[in-house]
């Protein structure tokens, strides 16, 4: 059994400081499932790459733990190795690295058997009808969005970490795809205890992928949160309506949007 | 240009058959009169060229080299072992032929693989030069001047080699230049595979190369040459193919030595439905200067030209790639492409990246691209959350790189050992 918790995590984008994550707190078990929903530029992403330890990010306060290990500080790719895992919205394209060379890679430098890797990787492609090519090519290289999450999921399988985070996965993908996704993170929760935070900005995942407890994110910080019950209210209301029914004033954190450069100057 | 060494006289004392001997002559009476190029004429732009100082240099003497056809290398010296499975062997020191050998079945189909100085005059005089001749500078004059031998290379019509045939190329005097040449060519509706490997000791050397490539009608040439001399060494190379109706030619070059190494790659696509494609890597470190001049010359109509570049610097090193796309006016409905990427790896590092085309038809297909970059963060980002370490996502995403030109590469057999060149050079950026 294993926890990771976020406690009052508050972040800003490097580029250009905008004060991003305000104070997030979420606490996730092994086999249990999160979903962290939001309105665009709440911060859901930020929190994701946060996480996982991505540059363009800076921590400003809080901690992340995983079974009591603080992770903040960490390299991303010790990060990784500690057992936690981001599928990314947009996997970027990797001309010429192919899954299975990086993939190596991964579990060699944390110290993992790489035996049958070629073995998993050929099982686990046919079990979430991945063609081989996608295999032999370099990963991402004109896949389309839902070969790509179906290639995220895949390695999520193979690398089998502690925690994942689902950065919106549910994005670009048709209905087959999204099943099949759900499907293969579910037996994940449920045979080894696959801890998850599925970001999304839709109800529509939330029916393939049963949450166990649902948190809605605005303005940099979990606002509500609750059981699948909450995502059904959500529905109803959207989030302006939630906003309102919580008083919630700002939904997104108000230096993330750029400044609009056709915006009528006000003179 | 003045010369304390590199006289009429030392040209004619290197030996050999008198045409050739005459030759030289010729060419090392143009020295005194040479202008020797700079930085500021458009070809040597970024090149080093102005540090250039021809009396840090000898040419090799008669004694040195040894006689023509003198089989110093029994069974081709020490390098041979790594040359792979091969039709032929021709190993050149210092610019003279040492050995040669072929395979008897081809010989008897009138295949010729043996010394520029030792080859019947007939059969080899009236080739050499032909190329070369058409896009001269002063190092092809210097090269003509003291031309020593070098391996030829002839495949009658219709013949198909399969097995690459090898020509190793070693430089060790300390001190000296030497003039290495290949000479190609294909006859008719013949196919063949050429690798050139261009090494050397680790000592003070220039390497004034020349390589020839006549690929005839409908011939089919792939040619790989292979630049991995040692950090001291200069080199300057000039290869030219002309390229006749319905021939291919594919070309590629991996370049990885040499203090400034510099390789200036033409093809004229001559006849009808001619086609060629150039390929490259290079990878450049400490202080290593790699530069490129390319051109790809469209002389006649229906002819297809593609170009792929791929270079990585780091540390010091530089690279030059300035490559022109030529389209006669004859040329019309040609295609022709260029392509030129670049990694920069590390601060202090730099490439340029010249494409430019001149275009003279109006009726054809042509685009060049260019870039020149660090690592893109989100691809090292994307690996590293996979649990890859930085030294390995870099190494990773740099030989992914370069991936598509080496499954390209004519001689699959070498790749793997080229890959492991490369990935041995990115090791030591993490050392």
């Amino acid at each position: 059994m294993s926890t990771l918790k976020v406690a009052g995590l508050r972040a800003t984008i490097a580029a250009n400081g905008a004060d991003v994550l305000r104070g997030v707190d979420l606490e996730i078990n092994s086999g249990e499932v999160h979903a962290l929903m939001g309105p665009n530029g709440s911060g859901k992403s930020t929190l994701s790459h946060t996480l996982m330890g991505s540059a363009e990010y800076e921590v400003q306060g809080g901690s992340v733990t995983l079974d009591g290990e603080e992770l903040l500080g960490l390299p991303t790719y010790q990060r990784a190795a500690r057992g936690l895992f981001v599928a990314m919205q947009y996997p970027v394209e990797i001309p010429g690295v192919r899954l299975a060379d990086f993939l190596e890679a991964a579990l060699t430098g944390a110290g993992r058997s790489t035996d049958d890797l070629d073995a998993r990787l050929a099982a686990e492609a046919e079990r979430l009808g991945v063609a081989d090519r996608f295999l032999r090519r370099g990963v991402n290289v004109e896949f389309s969005g839902g070969e790509q999450k179906r290639l995220e999921t895949l390695q999520l399988a193979v690398l089998a970490p502690k925690f994942a985070i689902l950065d919106e996965i549910d994005s670009g993908l048709d209905v087959d795809a999204l099943r099949d996704v759900s499907r293969r993170v579910e037996a994940m929760t449920q045979e080894r205890g696959l801890g998850v935070l599925a970001i999304t900005h839709y109800a529509r995942l939330l029916t393939e992928l049963r949450p166990d407890r649902v948190h809605v994110l605005m303005g940099g910080r979990v606002v509500a949160s609750g059981g699948p019950e909450l995502a059904e209210q959500l529905e109803r209301t959207g989030y302006e309506g939630l906003a309102a029914e919580l008083g919630v004033e700002e939904t997104i954190a108000p230096a993330s949007v750029p400044d609009d450069p056709f915006a009528d100057p006000g003179f | 240009m003045t010369s304390t060494a590199f006289t009429p006289d030392a040209a004619r004392a290197l030996g050999g058959p008198a045409w050739l001997s005459d030759r030289r002559v010729a060419a090392a009476e143009q020295l005194a009169a040479l202008e020797w190029p700079t930085s500021s004429e458009e070809i040597w732009r970024y090149s080093r060229v102005d540090d250039f100082d021809l009396e840090r240099y000898r040419p090799a003497d008669a004694e040195t080299l040894g006689p023509p056809g003198d089989e110093r290398a029994p069974g081709g010296g020490p390098l041979a072992a790594e040359a792979g499975e091969r039709a032929a062997l021709v190993v050149v020191r210092d610019g003279r032929v040492v050995h040669s050998d072929l395979d008897e079945a081809l010989e008897r189909k009138g295949v010729r693989v043996c010394g520029i100085a030792t080859c019947e005059e007939s059969e080899v005089r009236g080739w050499l030069g032909v190329c070369s001749d058409a896009s001269p500078d002063a190092f092809t004059v210097l090269h003509d001047a003291f031309l020593a031998g070098g391996a030829f290379v002839h495949v009658p019509a219709g013949v198909v080699i399969d097995q690459p045939i090898v020509v190793l190329h070693w430089a060790e005097g300390d001190g000296l230049a030497s003039f290495p040449h290949t000479l190609v060519v294909a006859d008719e509706n013949s196919e063949v595979t050429v690798v050139d490997r261009f090494s050397s000791s680790a000592k003070h050397h220039l390497v004034d190369a020349v390589v020839e490539l006549h690929v005839a009608q409908a011939a089919r040439v792939r040619y790989l040459s292979i630049q991995d001399h040692a950090p001291t060494t200069w080199h300057v190379a000039l290869q030219r193919a002309h390229v006749a109706r319905d021939a291919s030619l594919r070309s590629s070059a991996v370049a990885l030595g040499g203090d400034y190494a510099r390789l200036r790659s033409e093809s004229l696509l001559s006849g009808v439905g001619a086609e060629s494609d150039l390929l490259a890597v290079y990878y450049g470190d400490h202080g290593q200067m790699l530069d490129f001049r390319t051109l790809q010359d469209h002389a006649a109509p229906n002819t297809r030209s593609d170009l792929l570049f791929k270079g990585a610097v780091e540390d010091r090193a530089r690279s030059v790639y300035s490559g022109l796309i030529h389209i006669r006016e004859a040329a019309q409905k040609s295609v022709a492409f260029q392509t030129n990427r670049n990694l920069v790896l590390t601060e202090g590092a730099g490439a340029e990246s010249i494409p430019n085309l001149v275009i003279e038809a109006n009726d054809v297909k042509c685009s060049h691209a260019s870039t020149v970059g660090p690592i893109d963060e989100d691809q090292l980002y994307y690996l590293e959350s996979r649990g890859v370490s930085p030294e390995d996502a870099e190494r990773l995403i740099v030989l992914g790189f370069f991936d598509d030109v080496f499954d390209r590469l004519p001689v699959p057999s070498l790749v793997r050992t080229l890959r492991h060149a490369v990935s041995e050079k990115l090791g030591r950026l993490h050392a």
